[in-house]
């Protein structure tokens, strides 16, 4: 077992976990924080996209243990007094979503991209979101929410 | 995945110490993690040196560019020393997997696994590279040996690649869509001493394509290499492409390669 302390949505958490705990099971097991989606869990489809001290990681690919003392963000952290965050309504309006499953994976890392990337173009979200897979809307409208956030982030 | 000790060490005396047949050294994990989740390894001891601090880092000198074993991709791509220095090498990085996997992903990472069909290896080849470990300096073309193979001894750790810069250099690749892994790659670089065309994602291992790199030192330029001929055997063949298609993408791959130089 190893004593794991992280900044998990700005709230210091410390718990004692098994040594192969990957972040994906540390939050969605230990923390409750579902929001974080496993898809194929060998890091390829990105519905468990998280922010590791400012940057995008697949979280069911790095374990606990070695994240220790870092800050994470997940998808529960985006809302900020009951509003929710410009790429996540960026989404809602945009249409960028069906089944949602991927759309937590897929908003975190549109957020790391703009935090880049200021004003990216179609193809620069493309390639940026090679990670991240989406089954139902053929991509079109996730492009278009996230340049919608753009514009307003 | 199946259970295992996981030990963070701060220097790389005390993880060399702690390795032993049944252990890993731990830095990204982009390909460790994933390949004990499918049950295609399994360790008694995780070795992390992700805070060997010694490990990371990028240092450009005249004539060479040493990347820390622990670097990820998404650092030497944004290195504005690397691009200045070896731009192609900066290239490289930035089209390896996706975004999170170059955030996380290290070169040591991936020239210990040798994935055939990894990036880094054929620049390796093609840049002259000498990789440091903690007991020695290793050629590239010493070092690759065959399939997911190296000349690493057991508990023997990378600490950094050793690129030497050459005139000109560029690296083209077929990735497939879905990982990005290279189809076929072609690295070639141009020195006073003669061209190197480091081929990935062809054979079993990455190598130093002997007729394009002769051909290519004798004259610079992609028409050079019309009249070469690429045999198929040995070449991969598999779902993403049969071991002809390969050949014919080497050539391809090298004239790209050349005319992007």
């Amino acid at each position: 077992m190893k004593k794991v302390n992280l900044e998990v949505n700005g709230k210091k958490v410390s718990k004692e976990v098994a040594d192969h705990t990957v972040l994906s099971v540390f939050l969605r097991e230990v923390l409750n924080l579902t929001g974080t989606h496993v898809g194929c869990d060998t890091s390829q489809c990105g519905a468990c996209v998280v922010h590791v001290d400012g940057k995008s990681i697949k979280s069911c690919t790095a374990l606990a243990a070695d994240l220790d003392g870092s800050k994470v963000t997940t998808i529960e952290g985006l809302v900020t007094n009951g509003k929710m965050h410009p790429m996540q309504e960026a989404f809602k309006k945009q249409h960028g979503l069906q089944c949602g499953f991927c759309t937590p994976g897929m908003v975190m890392s549109a957020i790391d991209l703009l935090n880049h990337k200021k004003n990216p173009t179609d193809k620069e979200i493309r390639d940026w979101l090679e990670g991240n897979i989406c089954r139902c809307t053929g991509y079109q409208n996730i492009v278009a929410a996230v340049k919608e956030a753009a514009s307003k982030m | 995945m199946k259970t295992f000790n996981y030990h963070s060490s701060k220097d790389v005396k005390e993880a060399t110490k702690l390795a032993s047949s049944n252990s890993a050294f731990l830095a990204g994990g982009m390909t460790t993690l994933p390949s004990m989740k499918l049950g295609l390894a399994s360790y008694k001891d995780i070795i992390d040196i992700k805070r060997i601090k010694k490990l990371s880092g990028i240092k450009v000198s005249g004539k060479t560019v040493t990347i820390g074993a622990i670097t990820k991709h998404a650092e030497v791509a944004h290195s504005k020393e690397v691009k200045k220095a070896i731009s192609s090498l900066s290239s490289l990085a930035e089209g390896i997997g996706d975004p999170q996997v170059r955030n996380k992903g290290t070169i040591g990472g991936s020239i210990a696994n040798n994935d055939p069909s990894a990036d880094y290896p054929s620049a390796c080849i093609a840049l002259n590279a000498i990789i440091h470990t903690n007991s020695r300096k290793v050629s590239a073309d010493k070092f690759f040996t065959g399939m997911f193979e190296t000349s690493l001894k057991k508990g023997e750790l990378i600490e950094a690649v050793e690129f030497q810069i050459p005139e000109k250099s560029c690296y083209q690749k077929y990735p497939n869509p879905a990982s990005r892994y290279a189809i076929v790659g072609v690295y070639v670089a141009k020195y006073k001493s003669g061209v190197n065309a480091g081929v990935t994602g062809a054979k079993s291992c990455v190598y130093n394509d002997k007729n394009i790199a002769d051909a290519l030192s004798k004259n610079f330029s992609s028409s050079a290499l019309d009249n070469i001929k690429i045999s198929s055997s040995g070449m991969n063949s598999d779902i993403h492409a049969s071991a002809e298609y390969r050949a014919n993408m080497v050539k391809i791959f090298a004239k790209k390669a050349v005319d992007a130089c």
